[in-house]
């Protein structure tokens, strides 16, 4: 047992016991079919737990947006999801496997439990629709009890809620400034009052003055809602400061996850030290800002062993040969006995995949 | 607004453009057209058509071509074509009013009706990517390539000659004269069978492939995306949000196609011997019947023009970025 | 930058490394369409050359095998003056070719000129530009083409061509100055202008490489046009007739009667070459299409036949059995690997 010299951090209790509300499991996309398909998503297992804001960051291409989108089956085509489960669990309800639903249950469960902020509000909303349209016709498909007047008051409360003033209702897109299109749509992701809400670089097009309004404006929300967030950007310092959880993908696995105070304070993967050092910290010490060398890999040629090695300052000699798995790190709680029925304990405490870790490993073994 | 006045603007302009060009093919023509016409007639012209083709031709050396221009507008306002020497002496004016409906009725309706059969088909084809519908395609191309006019002939020899179903020529029953009487304008109907199947064959074609290109190219916009993540129906995903804004650029291309769709149909016309203005085009080209040919253009011309003013119309409805903010 | 570049890359149809650009025009050539289009093209392009000399009678001949049906002497049968219409298709095949290669060649150059040029400058030469354009092209082109066509005293192939191009550059001119605005804001040329380059230079160098899929879109559309005008000039006799060219043969046709005399082999061989060849070209604009437009091209079947569809991504797992040996297999490697790091 080597808890070596590393502080005894460990994730918020509440985070870590909280029962899981959507459980991916061995997941892999293929952009392309035959000779020509590429691998953009390698056996991915993650936990969503419910209430958590659950952040993913990553370079382009690290398979973030991949997996958000495969998990609610909206990767455009050639995207293939070629193995894996993703298993939702409906509050008191038993587990249903998302990658097994016919288009018609795929369609009732959209929106109503998984609803998507997606990047770029600028293309997300219909030119030609007006937004009272775009807020209406979802409840249309999912309430259809609802009257038409009721219809459009709930619109109106969305946008209150969003803080956009409710008369706006007739406006078309164009008519609208970028951090109100996507405050359109941050409203438009909650008509349902779903239980999870992905968010893909939700605020990137807007300055960051309107960015943390946007944030802000959004853990309120979600503290009043109850609801789950995937929250996905490059901007890591964004996720430190919003999310409970962070995975960090690279080359599309995830190579580590913990709490984000831990990964702020310890990280254990080089990739996301470097990460973590490429981004200015708006709030806290000072830190270096020293970026990572190279750029991301070509998902057609992926290297051999860790797919970091390349780049990688600490690399050693096992990484460029074998593929380290993600595994749990020792000292961080490895698991409550509640969630042992999920097979899944390295999802509750922190792990990382990398030979580094490979002492503290052997020593779990 | 703006946008209404902007297009009425630019359609003005054309149309001035247009009716210079008019003015100007006679008077830029090498050769002596009108001496080889009177060879031709060999004195059977009367003086009138020989005036109204020196005027056409700007024989008359004593006006400047400044003068000229201002004759021919002055001409134009009075509604004054010149005279036809095929139809003689009935002016040209008067030759195209008489025909002008009967080309109006066939190219409005066929124009309507391949317009929109040939883009629902469309939009059925680029949402259905790769289902059965896809075998439509090479069909389709085939159907494209065709002249409209060969397939006007086919269309005789198969249902005109082969099986007399329908007549080979002609706009209405040669023993009726023209009235609104049920008898009459049933004949019309029957005889705009053919002709008008011809030419929706083959402009649906066009609108086909484009509705089919701008549905997948429009399906995986971010709008269409978020229309699938919200759950809502498939048929409203489809038409609401990809057949809504994939049908934008097809209207404003619209111009284009009108220009070969009008094109053909003349030539529609000329097969068939349809009382249109493409047929009496046809008999002006034959006889070299000057002043009836550019009469005849520029009613064309000035016809499609109104034609793209109506299309820029629908366009600001269907648009709401067009229109006036606020 | 290693951004900027791989974004011009991505956004534009033409790669900017040569080896890249290679193995593109491979795949342009790969795809079953422009490979099928460019084979019966290039037929009709053999047969222009060689008609000629391929035609077992000459076309103008009158014989006593007057109107037959096709037979072994006359595969598409006879006139009714008893000329071959084999030997007419074969011999028409080079005009009909050369008025829409001379047309399209005018006309593309037309487009690129006035094009790119309204697309580069700004401000009032733009406009000038651009109005012309617009008007040109909603002028209805074939009417205008028989007016001019029919005022000339001399109607030979290249006339005819040269005046069909004149009407038809400015759809491709439209397209084209869309691009060229497009293109002009990039980074790249923006850095061009920056160090002072000339302007001509950035046109040719920066500016026109990055067009040729469009040019070349619009060459071929305008050759479809071209010879579908041509041929309904002919048709109506507006052509000089004296010369063999498949719009002839129909003219004759039409003006003989074949319709009703139920000669269809005088009329139908004629206009199924022009429907093949307008076919085959529009086969290789079909091509282009998809070079340049990645969203046409995707693959739209996965295997088990689940058809590839925007918001409902394809499942293709592996069968049950398969999934759960594969993951026995990771966690058996994964255990080996704990085995070697313990040595």
């Amino acid at each position: 047992m080597s808890t070596s010299a590393t502080s005894p951090v460990s994730a918020p209790p509440h985070a870590a016991t909280r029962p899981p509300v959507l459980e991916i499991g061995g997941l892999s996309v293929d952009y392309g079919v035959g000779d020509g398909a590429v691998r953009a998503l390698h056996d991915v297992d993650l936990t969503l737990r419910r209430g958590e804001v659950l952040g993913l960051a990553g370079e382009s291409g690290s398979g973030k947006s991949t997996l958000a989108y495969a998990v609610t089956r909206l990767l455009s085509p050639p995207g293939v999801i070629t193995g894996g489960d993703v298993r939702y669990h409906p509050r008191g309800g038993e587990p249903v496997d998302v990658l097994a639903m016919t288009p018609g249950e795929l369609r009732a469960f959209r929106w109503q439990e998984v609803s998507i902020v997606f990047q770029g509000a600028m293309n997300s909303l219909n030119p030609v629709h007006t937004v009272r349209t775009q807020l209406t016709d979802v409840l249309k498909a999912h309430r259809p009890q609802m009257s038409r007047a009721e219809r459009v008051g709930r619109a109106r409360e969305l946008l209150s809620l969003v803080g956009i003033s409710p008369d706006r209702l007739g406006a078309y897109p164009h008519q609208l400034s970028g951090g109100m299109r996507q405050r359109v749509m941050i409203a438009m992701a909650l008509a349902l009052e779903p239980e999870i809400v992905v968010m893909d670089e939700p605020t990137t097009a807007l300055d960051v003055v309107m960015q943390r309004q946007i944030l802000r404006q959004l853990v309120r929300l979600r503290e009043e809602l109850d609801f789950s967030v995937v929250f996905i950007t490059h901007d890591i310092s964004l996720l430190i400061e919003f999310s409970d959880r962070i995975a960090i993908m690279y080359g599309g696995r995830v190579v580590e996850q913990a709490g984000a105070a831990e990964i702020y304070r310890d990280p254990r993967h080089p990739y996301s030290h470097g990460l973590l050092h490429s981004f200015p910290a708006l709030h806290g010490p000072r830190r270096e800002l020293t970026g990572i060398p190279g750029s991301p890999p070509d998902l057609r040629a992926m290297p051999s062993g860790c797919a970091f090695h390349p780049r990688c300052p600490k690399a050693f000699e096992p990484c460029g040969l074998r593929t380290p798995h993600l595994a749990p790190v020792p000292g961080t709680g490895t698991g409550s006995d509640t969630d042992t029925d999920t097979g899944n304990d390295t999802e509750t405490g922190r792990s990382v995949a990398c030979w580094l870790n490979d002492d503290r490993r052997d020593g779990e073994a | 607004m703006k946008f209404v006045l902007q297009r009425l603007a630019f359609y003005l302009l054309t149309a001035w453009a247009a009716i210079t060009i008019n003015f100007l093919i006679p008077r830029l023509m090498p050769g002596d057209p009108v001496q080889s016409l009177l060879a031709r007639y060999q004195g059977q012209l009367s003086s009138k058509s020989i005036a109204s083709l020196e005027a056409l031709f700007g024989l008359d050396r004593d006006r400047s071509l400044w003068q000229q221009y201002t004759d021919y507008w002055a001409g134009l306002a009075r509604g004054d074509l010149g005279t036809s020497f095929t139809y003689f002496p009935t002016p040209v004016s008067e030759v195209i009013s008489q025909s002008l409906p009967w080309t109006l009725a066939l190219v409005g309706t066929t124009t309507l009706i391949s317009f929109l059969l040939g883009t629902g088909i469309g939009i059925f084809a680029g949402w259905k990517r790769g289902s059965w519908l896809d075998g439509l395609l090479p069909v389709t191309t085939f159907i494209s390539a065709i002249p409209y006019f060969w397939l006007g002939l086919i269309a005789i020899a198969v249902f005109a000659v082969q099986w007399p179903l329908f007549p080979a020529s002609g706009g209405y029953d040669a023993s009726l004269v023209p009235s609104l009487s049920g008898a009459f304008v049933s004949s019309a109907l029957y005889h705009a069978v053919l002709p008008g199947v011809t030419v929706v064959l083959s402009a649906m074609a066009g609108w086909v492939l484009g509705m089919r290109n701008m549905m997948v190219t429009v399906s995986s916009e971010d709008y269409v995306m978020v229309a699938q993540a919200k759950g809502l129906p498939e048929r409203r995903v489809m038409f609401s949000y990809a057949a809504r804004n994939a049908i934008l650029p097809n209207v404003s291309g619209f111009a284009l196609s009108l220009g070969f769709i009008v094109g053909g149909t003349l030539l529609v016309e000329m097969v068939f011997s349809y009382p249109g203005i493409g047929y009496v085009l046809f008999q002006g080209v034959g006889a070299k019947d000057y002043p009836l040919m550019q009469g005849v253009f520029l009613i064309i011309t000035l016809a499609v023009l109104a034609a793209n003013l109506l299309a820029d119309l629908l366009y600001m409805i269907l648009d709401p970025r067009t229109r006036k903010e606020g | 930058m290693a951004v900027q570049a791989s974004e011009s890359a991505a956004v534009t149809a033409v790669p900017a490394a040569p080896p890249a650009a290679r193995r593109d025009r491979l795949r342009f050539l790969r795809n079953g369409k422009t490979a099928t289009g460019l084979a019966i093209l290039g037929l009709f392009v053999l047969l222009a050359v060689a008609g000629q000399w391929l035609a077992p009678h000459d076309p103008s001949a009158m014989s006593d095998d007057v109107l037959q049906p096709p037979s072994w002497e006359h595969p598409f049968g006879t006139t009714q003056t008893g000329q071959d219409i084999f030997s007419q298709v074969l011999v028409g095949t080079r005009g009909v070719l050369v008025v829409g290669f001379v047309a399209g060649f005018f006309a593309t150059l037309l487009s690129v000129l006035v094009g790119v040029s309204s697309g580069f400058l700004s401000g009032i030469g733009d406009e000038v530009l651009s109005a012309l354009t617009n008007i040109f092209l909603v002028l209805p082109g074939l009417p205008l083409i028989i007016i001019i066509a029919s005022f000339l005293p001399d109607s030979g192939d290249v006339i005819i061509a040269v005046v069909i191009s004149l009407t038809a550059w400015a759809w491709g001119a439209r397209v084209l100055r869309a691009q060229t605005m497009s293109l002009r804001a990039r980074d790249y040329v923006q850095a061009a202008r920056a160090t002072g380059e000339s302007t001509w230079r950035i046109i040719v160098f920066e500016i026109l490489p990055n067009l040729t899929a469009v040019i070349a879109s619009g060459f071929v559309g305008t050759v479809i046009f071209a010879v579908l005008s041509e041929i309904t000039l002919a048709f109506i006799g507006v052509a000089d007739i004296s010369h063999w060219n498949w719009g002839t043969i129909l003219f004759w046709a039409q003006s003989n009667q074949a319709l009703g005399q139920g000669a269809w082999w005088w009329f139908v061989p004629a206009g199924l070459c022009i429907a093949l060849l307008g076919t085959a070209l529009t086969l290789i604009n079909f091509g282009i299409d998809e070079f340049v437009n990645p969203r046409l091209r995707t693959a739209v079947r996965v295997r088990g036949g689940a058809r590839m569809r925007v918001g409902f991504t394809p499942v293709a797992r592996a069968p049950r059995g398969g999934a759960k040996s594969a993951r026995d297999a990771r966690e058996a490697g994964g255990a080996r690997e704990t085995e070697e790091s313990t040595v």
